[in-house]
């Protein structure tokens, strides 16, 4: 499924991932490269929208995803580090555009919209190689990519490419870990109580670290273990292809 | 009035999550929900379609609906069933009186129904002296407590055996304590068996009305629908007038779903099959049957597209057992007659938008309930377009309450975040003192303080991705 | 009344019209869909799962199964429509020693004596269910609704050749689409819950115990 030449293909931090977690945008971009993906970074990205969207405040959301569009005006794939942003710019853009008159440009850019573990097995087919010692790690699925964006074993299909890491389940896997963007702060009790029982459904599976596809996921349940004391790492999965391909 | 009401939810929930027993009962009894269901769909393509089907059927049925409504009249009418028409739970009450007091009425026997619930029907009757005693056991149970059910399908989820058992040593007459879940249930049945017999009237739901042949489905395990609805002389039918279909075969892959996604059931033990009184030459059933149609809300959720899938629902209650938020707080803290997703979407639209928007925000929009429901109500995507509404008054749209949770605080924070988000100058400055001071941000601040009552705070990276890359322009293309 | 009817049914028509239905594909449905043999056994699998009884019976010793059963039980009193050519048939013969009791007159006559000294009634019915198991009935004038419901005991004539594939083809081969009586139904076992701490328990408000004697009249 690779290219004859080199293409070219846009990335969009998502703003979770630009101010929490540039190592792991870092990461994705190096991937990318290595796959022979020539990556432009157009300048002035800040959010997708999204938080503004799940309020019902459409017109600031439009506001600012227009700005957001315009940065990617080439015919390239737009790939993101997250699952949640990937499903607003897909899915969700073409209703906030729906009878604007930016419709078919928003449309056009919507179709163009990947999460990076998606990109990297469905449209690079890439074969990694692993060069780290043996871990036990555990996988969260983000609600948003599963469900929203619809990932279908991506991720997964890229760590079991890692002879060397052994993925032990959560026992509830697919539940949310209760961050939910404004939930979080909106219902803080009942959030606290998913992160809660996330992590310690995490530090159960004798993993030593728990990967995501999502920032918001990762902030969330990292600060719960944290708080905990727990040696388990939380990390975003770009960072920890990135770390078991090459040496450290 | 908003401000009180936006952290309705947020209390009872903040106190339900406080009580280990309420947490372990629901935490368990969704478990088994969760995992009967998967057993009765071992094939995931398969359960695609019976689901697609069953939405397909469902839409059709509500794209028809003003039209299936008359011929469900005219084919229960033919039957010798008595239909009637309410607008408001008010007139809705106000008929099932009417009809009990025609025929001298004072005890009835209730199979279960959740519309009567949203009538507040007993309570209704109660105060006109006419007794209606539930009797499915859940609803029994609850009953003698006085209150409400947590769950959609099993109204008594919450209660422990010993609770039960204490319950009913002290309420029944003659009863010792036990708590043999076999005991207890005999010592119901002997008890009921008694009111039905005794009964002057029964009140039933609906699961399904088909409109064909005016027959009126009733799915049930315990046999105390067959009770009410056979035994007594009067039987009272009552349903949401988003329950008919057009024809029997359609009933067919929606009850097939319904048990399945319920109780993870491949059937229930009966299926019921209602198209008539006592027919001639028939030694028992009723000799009246009355059918009560109620709007209460539903047809102004009709007039709107997107809200209109609202209506397909079936009332399985596989939303709320695979809702992480429903899960940990139970039925009780959403103080609506629905709980869960369903009734997250549902009682907002008929109550008012703005009047429970606490309901709108007490969901991650995880997606869960999309995910299971039979006929693929797209739960979240209704959650946002409502949380819309409640925030903005659009002129074209009719959802009751629309705007009246609209707060001054929010919109400007909003504002606030938009203005800064189409200027990447300014919130790139903003990013700076974030990456280069965001740990100085105090734990106790306001929102800030919400997040680390449960986790350490998020301290923002020294550099962000889009520094570093402008720092890397000019070595790539 | 009638206003309301009106204002909804207005309220409902102003409606924008709603686009063309999504399509409809019951094979899921038509798919479940068994060898006669097979049908009998998957019915057989699925009732007894819910704790369903079944005797085994040939097309002409039947009644004496039933006889049997009711004697080693000990039953005393069984009710049954006399309506019916099978009820009429186990009547005719009947040598056992529970009291048949026929019932052929409007309950309000015997009602009481029919909750609390009745402890068996027998139906017949109209066929079963091989998806999930189950049978159905069609109580009438001849076998009236509270057979299969009030007597702790229901036992229930099953023919092999009556069992169809599902619900939703019996509705097409028995007519149930076109026309019901007053009353129709579809039971798989003896009555139960799960409302206490969801344990199952069995004998609710309807029968305590399902008797299927299931004739074997196939081939």
């Amino acid at each position: 499924m690779t290219a004859v030449r080199p293409p070219r293909a846009y990335f969009y931090a998502t703003c979770l991932v630009d101010l929490f977690f540039p190592d792991a945008g870092m990461a994705g971009i190096q991937l990318l490269r290595e796959a022979g993906v020539t990556v432009a970074f157009p300048e002035g990205q800040t959010c997708c929208g999204q938080p503004a969207f799940n309020c019902g405040y459409w017109e600031e959301a439009r506001d600012v995803a227009r700005t957001q569009v315009a940065l990617f005006p080439e015919d390239l794939p737009v790939i993101l580090p997250s699952g949640s942003c990937a499903g607003m710019m897909k899915n969700h853009y073409p209703e906030l555009f729906h009878g604007q008159p930016e419709e078919a440009e928003v449309r056009a850019f919507s179709g163009r919209v990947y999460e990076l573990t998606q990109f990297l097995v469905e449209v690079l087919g890439v074969q990694l190689k692993d060069l780290g010692e043996p871990i036990k790690v555990t996988w969260h699925s983000s609600c948003h990519a599963m469900r929203d964006l619809g990932l279908k074993g991506e991720p997964q299909a890229l760590l079991a490419q890692l002879d060397k890491v052994e993925l032990a389940p959560l026992a509830r896997e697919h539940e949310c870990c209760g961050f939910g963007g404004t939930f979080s702060v909106r219902q803080p009790e009942v959030s606290g109580a998913m992160v809660c029982d996330k992590a310690a459904d995490a530090e159960a599976t004798g993993a030593s670290v728990v990967l995501s596809t999502d920032g918001g996921c990762l902030l969330n349940v990292k600060g719960a273990l944290d708080q905990k004391g727990s040696p388990l790492k939380v990390q975003h999965i770009a960072e920890f292809l990135w770390e078991r391909t090459h040496a450290r | 009035m908003h401000a009180e009401t936006d952290i309705l939810f947020r209390e009872s929930a903040a106190k339900a999550l406080l009580d280990p027993h309420l947490r372990a009962n629901f935490r368990r009894a969704m478990d088994g929900l969760i995992t009967k269901r998967k057993a009765q769909f071992p094939d995931p393509a398969d359960l695609q379609e019976l689901r697609h089907l069953s939405t397909a059927i469902r839409s059709r049925s509500l794209l028809n609906l003003p039209a299936l409504l008359v011929q469900l009249e005219a084919a229960c009418t033919r039957n010798g069933i008595q239909v009637h028409w309410a607008e408001t739970c008010e007139q809705a009450n106000q008929l099932v009186l009417d009809i009990l007091q025609a025929q001298g009425a004072t005890r009835l026997v209730k199979g279960k129904s959740m519309v009567s619930e949203e009538m507040h029907l007993n309570a209704f009757l109660e105060s006109h002296g006419i007794e209606a005693l539930e009797s499915d056991l859940g609803e029994y149970i609850i009953q003698l407590d006085g209150e409400t059910p947590s769950h959609i399908i099993m109204p008594a989820i919450h209660k422990n055996k010993d609770q039960i058992a204490r319950q009913f040593s002290q309420k029944i007459k003659d009863a010792k304590y036990t708590e043999d879940v076999d005991e207890l249930t005999a010592m119901a049945r002997k008890v009921l068996r008694q009111k039905f017999l005794e009964a002057d009237a029964g009140i039933s739901g609906v699961n399904f009305a088909v409109a064909n042949t005016g027959t009126l489905c009733l799915v049930e395990n315990e046999g105390n629908g067959r009770m009410s609805t056979h035994v007594p002389p009067l039987h009272i039918a009552i349903m949401g007038l988003e329950k008919v279909v057009a024809r029997l075969e359609d009933v067919a892959p929606l009850y097939a779903i319904l048990t399945r996604s319920a109780t993870g059931q491949a059937v229930s033990t009966y299926f019921n099959l209602i198209s008539g009184p006592r027919g001639e030459g028939e030694k028992d059933g009723p000799q009246a049957v009355h059918l009560v149609i109620l709007d209460n809300g539903r047809s102004r959720i009709y007039g709107d597209p997107q809200l209109q899938a609202t209506l397909r629902c079936i009332r399985c209650g596989a939303c709320m057992n695979h809702c992480p938020v429903y899960t940990r707080v139970g039925g009780h803290a959403y103080e609506a007659t629905y709980p869960g997703p369903i009734g997250k979407i549902l009682t907002p639209q008929m109550e008012g938008v703005g009047v429970r928007h606490d309901l709108l925000h007490g969901s991650s929009l995880c997606g869960a309930c999309g995910e299971v429901c039979p006929v693929e109500i797209p739960i979240p995507d209704i959650l946002v377009r409502l949380r819309r509404e409640a925030t903005h008054q659009d002129p074209a749209s009719f959802v009751a309450g629309k705007g009246t949770g609209r707060t001054d605080a929010e919109d400007r924070a909003w504002r606030l975040w938009a203005a800064l988000s189409k200027r990447p100058g300014l919130y790139r400055i903003l990013t700076w003192f974030a990456t280069r001071f965001g740990w100085a941000l105090p734990s106790g601040a306001p929102l800030i303080r919400d997040w680390t009552r449960f986790r350490t705070k998020p301290i923002p990276a020294r550099r962000s991705l889009s520094e570093r890359m402008r720092a890397e322009r000019g070595t790539h293309d | 009344m009638t206003e309301a009817r009106t204002a909804i049914l207005e309220r409902l028509s102003a409606a924008p019209a709603g686009g063309p239905p999504p399509p409809e594909d019951t094979a899921v449905m038509a798919r479940r869909h068994w060898p006669a043999a097979e049908r009998v056994a998957r019915l057989r699998k699925g009732m007894e799962t819910v704790r369903t009884e079944f005797l085994e019976a040939s097309p002409s010793d039947w009644p004496s199964v039933v006889q049997n059963f009711c004697d080693h039980e000990g039953i005393k009193s069984l009710l049954y429509g006399p309506g019916n050519g099978d009820a009429a048939a186990l009547a005719a013969s009947w040598d056992g020693d529970a009291t048949l009791l026929p019932y052929d007159r409007p309950v309000e006559a015997f009602k009481t004596q029919l909750f609390t000294e009745v402890e068996a009634g027998f139906t017949s019915t109209v066929g079963g269910i091989a998806e999930t198991g189950g049978i159905l009935l069609m109580p009438g004038p001849d076998e009236p609704r509270l057979l299969s419901l009030v007597p702790p005991i229901h036992i229930a004539l099953l023919r092999a050749s009556t069992i169809q594939d599902s619900l939703w083809s019996a509705i097409t081969n028995l007519g149930w689409g076109d026309s019901l009586p007053p009353n129709a139904l579809l039971i798989s076992g003896p009555s139960k819950t799960a409302d206490i701490e969801q344990t199952l328990a069995y004998g609710v408000h309807g029968p305590k115990r399902l008797i299927v004697v299931l004739v074997n009249d196939l081939r």
